[in-house]
């Protein structure tokens, strides 16, 4: 049957190859953002491409006022939620003007969190019903380059981690998924970048973890192996390392 | 970031570039690029020459554009962004009735390329080009503004077929054909020799047609090859299966005159000598050597270059001549073709003309670039032209002379681009600015 799915930051370039794949398999979106003229474009091809409902609805983290209209926007289906916002600058920028932090966390953490909360009790009402929550392999440690990023990163994997426990026992689901390094707009140019996957490839992955009931997956899925080493150094040694 | 240093090829791999590449995902970061630093567009590079680059210099890859917008169903006009590539607009419409009107052998070729080149495909002599079934234009100029331009715009001729020289195309509204649906009854003849072969090309009214020929063929059997015409069916075929993909180049032997000559006898005698009709996913007819991914590699690492000549249907005896000289040669791959065109074309620099066009893959070498050198001059004494889409190899004197609205097109650019900015090597190789 239908379900109806929720794509919030759903102008990202996952969000958008996840919102294809949804809509070839019929189910409904609600794509949430801040680039209204884009998701529009994106709401059309999907309808196009089979979904039965596509919308652009306004979501900004840094505003929570929008977030109830989109929670409003639901209907009986099974509703389900992917998130893909948060905000990267560059760490460089962060050390002149300590301020954008809070942007960073709201962004990445805070903004969906408190929808997320917000959004939970109407999974819990119907009894079924997945998030799936994307953060980075940069909440998985600390590194000198993006160390801010992957602090709210982290945060928002444990917010998950909690909802999980929560909705488990409502008959909902909640997927942590940690892609690495993405072919995107935010790593285009990049220098250095190694085993870069297409966002189409992540998309199937979070499909697929959805439908065996995953609870946190590395996407691709050597990303898991690459992150234990990293974990597993130790940080006598660590803090001296550039990785 | 913006801008991504890039290594990059046409598909012949006889030309490369180094250079700054882009890849806006959204409409506005292509109009704020474009307002700051304009540069010409690409998409998935299936130009065989150099038309889809810019060494030393800035291009705007286009392939995150690529969504349907919107689709109107009762004119059957589907709004769609210049990076989707027409085999996805094929398979998302096919089921739905409806197919792009024109699709060329790829359907990795986007709808901005296949505007910029205004292509044609199996169906040419009935459809006419791609440019034909475009009813508007969405074109970002130099300077960041977003126009929508129809048909009656002047500036409409210039840029399809226009090389991307007026301005990036975000996107188009093309006019789809109704089919029945994704199958496609092809009718498969041997042909014995060129006379029979333009007789039957003259007397065919097949919606699609295309004639694949034996290069290497001399004496009595030259021209010989297999005609196809296909008319989309309704009804089930099991899916093709998954693609193929050449994971290396092939070493240079690969493709020697005797194993060409080899391949194209069994290819021949494939097709029984009482013909036969095939039901096939649309795909496998109009895009048969997309499943093998980077076929292109085959050639090994030199590459290849395509020879596409259109010749006015009085010149035939000539292109005869041509594929004597090719045949004659031993250079050419098993890759030919032969189709009758029809007068279609919706540019000032389109490539279509009423005609005969013959198209030959040669693995890069001296003696195929002579050749090929040879085949030019022929074609422009026998009235003709060739396609630049496909070439890597021609000089300005003689592409201009081939083009009677040349003079008018580099007017209107050069009007829209003033500095130039959108040139890519082609455009310098053959100096297309200078009117």
């Amino acid at each position: 049957m239908s379900e109806l799915w929720i794509l919030i930051g759903a102008s990202s370039a996952m969000a958008r190859a996840l919102a294809r794949a949804l809509a070839e398999r019929g189910d409904g979106l609600i794509l949430a953002g801040r680039d209204m003229d884009d998701m529009s474009a994106t709401a059309a091809d999907c309808l196009i491409r089979g979904a039965p409902s596509a919308r652009a609805m306004l979501f900004d983290a840094r505003q929570p006022e929008t977030f109830q209209p989109i929670l409003n926007a639901l209907d009986d289906r099974i509703v389900n939620a992917a998130v893909f916002v948060g905000s990267m600058p560059a760490q460089d920028g962060i050390d002149a003007a300590p301020a954008l932090i809070n942007g960073v966390v709201i962004d990445s953490f805070t903004g969906p969190a408190r929808f997320l909360h917000m959004l939970a009790p109407e999974i819990e009402t119907r009894g079924s019903g997945v998030i799936v929550g994307v953060g980075s392999v940069a909440g998985d440690r600390g590194r000198l380059g993006n160390y801010v990023y992957g602090a709210a990163k982290a945060g928002f994997h444990t917010y998950l981690s909690g909802l999980r426990n929560r909705l488990t026992r409502a008959g909902g689901h909640v997927v942590t998924v940690k892609p690495g390094f993405v072919d995107t707009a935010m790593t285009w140019g990049i220098p250095d970048m190694f085993l870069v996957a297409q966002p189409e490839q992540v998309a199937r992955d979070i499909l697929s973890a959805v439908a065996r009931r995953r609870d946190v997956i590395y996407t691709p899925f050597f990303w898991r192996y690459i992150m234990l080493i990293i974990r597993s150094i130790p940080e006598r040694m660590f803090k001296k390392m550039s990785v | 970031m913006r801008w991504k240093i890039a290594d990059y090829a046409g598909w012949g791999r006889a030309l490369r570039a180094t250079g700054d590449l882009a890849r806006p995902e959204r409409l506005s970061s292509l109009t704020a690029l474009m307002a700051e630093e304009p540069a010409p567009a690409i998409g998935n590079c299936r130009s065989y020459g150099d038309a889809c680059l810019n060494h030393g210099g800035r291009a705007v890859q286009m392939l995150r554009l690529d969504r349907i917008t919107g689709f109107d169903a009762s004119r059957g006009v589907a709004t769609v962004e210049a990076g989707v590539p027409l085999g996805e607009l094929a398979r998302i419409f096919a089921p739905k009735g409806w197919l792009p009107a024109v699709m060329p052998g790829t359907g990795f070729a986007t709808v901005g390329g296949a505007i910029a080149h205004d292509v044609h495909g199996k169906n040419h002599h009935i459809a006419g080009s791609f440019g034909q079934h475009v009813r508007a234009i969405t074109l970002v100029g130099v300077d960041g503004q977003a126009r929508r331009i129809t048909p009656a715009d002047p500036l409409f001729r210039a840029t399809v077929g226009g090389l991307g020289q007026t301005g990036v195309i975000a996107s188009a509204e093309v006019q789809m054909l109704k089919c029945k649906g994704d199958v496609i009854v092809v009718t498969e003849r041997r042909i014995t020799g060129w006379d029979e072969f333009l007789g039957y090309l003259d007397a065919s009214d097949a919606t699609y047609t295309v004639g694949w020929i034996d290069a290497t063929a001399t004496g009595a059997t030259l021209g010989r090859g297999i005609l196809e015409e296909a008319e989309t069916g309704s009804g089930l075929v099991s899916q093709p299966g998954r693609a193929k993909s050449v994971p290396f180049d092939a070493p240079g032997f690969a493709l020697s005159p005797n194993v060409v000559r080899l391949f194209n006898g069994a290819y021949y005698r494939r097709v029984p000598e009482k013909g036969r009709t095939v039901v096939k996913p649309i795909q496998e007819f109009f895009f048969p050597l997309d499943r093998i991914r980077n076929w292109n590699r085959l050639y090994g690492k030199e590459g290849f270059h395509q020879f596409q000549c259109v010749v006015p249907v009085a010149a035939a005896p000539a292109l005869r001549a041509m594929l004597e000289r090719i045949a004659k040669s031993g250079l050419a791959s098993p890759l030919a073709v032969l189709k009758r065109m029809g007068p279609g074309h919706a540019g000032l620099m389109s490539f279509p003309m009423e005609g005969y066009t013959l198209a030959v893959d040669f693995p890069n070498s001296a003696r195929a670039t002579r050749l090929i050198g040879a085949l030019e001059t022929d074609t422009l004494s026998a009235g003709g032209r060739i396609y630049l889409a496909k070439d890597s190899l021609s000089k300005g004197n003689v592409v201009r002379a081939m083009y009677p609205n040349h003079a008018e097109w580099a007017e209107a650019v050069n009007a829209a681009d003033p500095d130039g900015v959108l040139t890519t090597d082609l455009i310098r190789r053959l100096d297309l600015r200078n009117a």
